[in-house]
């Protein structure tokens, strides 16, 4: 399978302090992949380097072309869309403004309107609260209205930071289920950082675990999955 | 009851100016956090503009509309070529940095145009206009000018992309870099709208205050109380709050000198105006930190 986005020699920086260092990982056209690792270890980093969001150096090819130091619009209309660690939801705005924000650019109005039907689909429950102040969403709802903003987008590539953090395990389990399917149906790559293991390691066909900043393991997710150390660390048991 | 209603007006007259400023100091504080304190010295730089425009033969409203597409450019290159480099910097270096366009838009206007105090004409005609005795052509039209710019930026912010793209980079700067908006961008439109906004109350108070480099100086004082009033963060309370305190001198005003006519006691006049006004703000402020309309905004730590 052909590389959708690939990393090597990747190194980040928040001021004088490295947080990443040479980290290198490919993310194959339509899979998902994902980012294992205690606190600390750089998960969020990666994907913020990866969008121009901290200090970087090293090279990140995406669909062959290097796109670092690019400013963070121009990578995300490359088609990368990044659901950012808290959701990133603009609380003042509709559930309607959310979306179609991540349209502005489109001129073509019946091909948004087409998008957010399609996007409702897969998140029903945001399209009865349309015209709600997102900010009175449940934390769900607006992990749900983050991924599906990200999804008007058409991304060819989703960066998702902690979709599981702080929710319910019957909604984190909901939000999976669409993950999977929006991968499938939607022919879109995934790259999932995740602090509950064993769910992204089911989800996932890839894993790369990251420890203090360098990439410490990679392999299919069966593999990763078996190993004893990330079984000890990361899966507990 | 004549008097009082007029007092109203020119109130509501007032208010109309004190509100687009306060529209312009809010709008750039949304996105920046910041009080422009050159927005009064930018609005009166381009009313000079105008009067310059005019003295070369074009119409009232020809210069007008010219003055704030000029004045939409230079709010859009004071962000660009001086603001952007000092993104990161601490908050004192933009106050200066305010402070010093304040001074320099003072000094050209004084270099270029004099201090002399000029004229400067109103659009609106003499008779037919207004409601007798209560209202006056120019204040009437003051008012109606205020409402239609106010409501096509209500329409622009509301309505079109473009207009959500600038409220979710005030909002929330990077999710709104996350989906594609170039915020950068944004605020300098920002910065260009608030200027046309500004420009529009400086064209419309100039025939009252008349022309000079420091015609705005109360005003700024009077818009910020204004924003504070209605809420520092919120347009619409900023407009009200214009509104309010116009209404609020001119009634303090008002009823110290029934006051005076009754007791004949003078306590309060209109020399008194705005001291009154800030006094009011302080008390709003103390009773209700957020402004009348404003919303109490919670840092999570």
């Amino acid at each position: 399978m052909a590389a959708l986005l690939e990393v090597s020699g990747l190194k980040a920086f928040y001021g004088q302090t490295q947080s990443l260092y040479d980290v290198a990982f490919d993310i194959p056209m339509g899979g998902i992949t994902t980012l294992l690792g205690a606190n600390g270890a750089g998960k969020t980093t990666t994907l913020r380097a990866i969008c121009n969001m901290v200090r970087t150096d090293g090279t990140i090819r995406f669909d062959g072309k290097n796109i670092r130091g690019m400013a963070t619009e121009e990578i995300v209309r490359q088609r990368i869309a990044h659901v950012p660690e808290g959701r990133g939801t603009f609380t003042t705005l509709t559930v309607d403004e959310n979306l179609r924000i991540a349209a502005y650019t489109r001129k073509d109005k019946q091909a948004v309107k087409d998008e957010l039907e399609r996007v409702f689909v897969y998140f029903p429950r945001l399209k009865e609260r349309i015209q709600q102040q997102a900010g009175t969403l449940s934390g769900g709802e607006q992990q749900m209205l983050a991924i599906a903003r990200a999804l008007m987008l058409k991304p060819r590539l989703m960066l998702l930071d902690e979709p599981s953090f702080g929710l319910a395990p019957l909604i984190v389990l909901e939000i999976f289920r669409i993950l999977r399917r929006i991968n499938e149906e939607e022919k879109v790559s995934i790259l999932l950082v995740e602090q509950n293991a064993a769910l992204a390691l089911d989800l996932a066909t890839h894993a790369y675990v990251l420890e203090t900043g360098k990439v410490v393991m990679s392999g299919p997710s069966d593999v990763v999955k078996n190993d004893e150390n990330v079984r000890k660390s990361y899966l507990g048991y | 009851m004549e008097q009082f209603l007029q007092q109203i007006a020119s109130g509501l007259a007032n208010g109309a100016i004190y509100a687009c400023v306060a529209l312009a100091l809010v709008m750039i504080y949304v996105s920046t956090d910041h009080i422009n304190f050159a927005q009064g010295e930018m609005a009166m730089f381009s009313t000079y503009i105008s009067w310059q425009l005019m003295s070369w033969g074009m119409s009232f409203w020809v210069a007008f509309a010219l003055t704030v597409i000029i004045s939409f450019a230079m709010g859009v290159l004071i962000e660009r070529l001086i603001l952007r480099p000092l993104h990161n910097a601490p908050v004192l270096s933009i106050i200066v940095v305010f402070i010093g366009l304040l001074a320099i838009f003072n000094s050209m206007a004084g270099a270029f145009w004099s201090y002399l105090i000029k004229e400067f004409p109103s659009p609106f005609p003499k008779s037919d206009f207004g409601i007798a005795g209560v209202i006056g052509p120019h204040q009437l039209g003051v008012v109606l000018i205020t409402l239609i710019v106010l409501g096509l930026l209500f329409v622009f912010f509301r309505y079109t992309p473009l207009g959500l793209a600038m409220r979710a980079a005030a909002q929330n700067p990077q999710s709104a870099r996350l989906v594609g908006v170039r915020v950068d961008w944004m605020l300098a439109l920002g910065w260009g709208l608030a200027a046309s906004v500004g420009a529009v109350a400086g064209i419309m108070v100039a025939h009252i205050v008349y022309l000079e480099p420091n015609m705005m100086g109360g005003i700024l004082l009077y818009a910020f109380a204004s924003a504070l009033v209605g809420g520092i963060s919120n347009p619409a309370g900023a407009v009200a709050g214009g509104f309010i305190v116009g209404i609020l001198e001119n009634m303090v005003a008002y009823a110290g000198n029934q006051l005076e006519k009754a007791t004949g006691i003078y306590i309060i006049g209109n020399g008194e105006k705005l001291t009154v006004a800030l006094i009011i703000v302080i008390f709003v402020l103390t009773v209700k930190p957020a402004g009348l309309f404003g919303r109490v905004v919670v840092k999570r730590v």
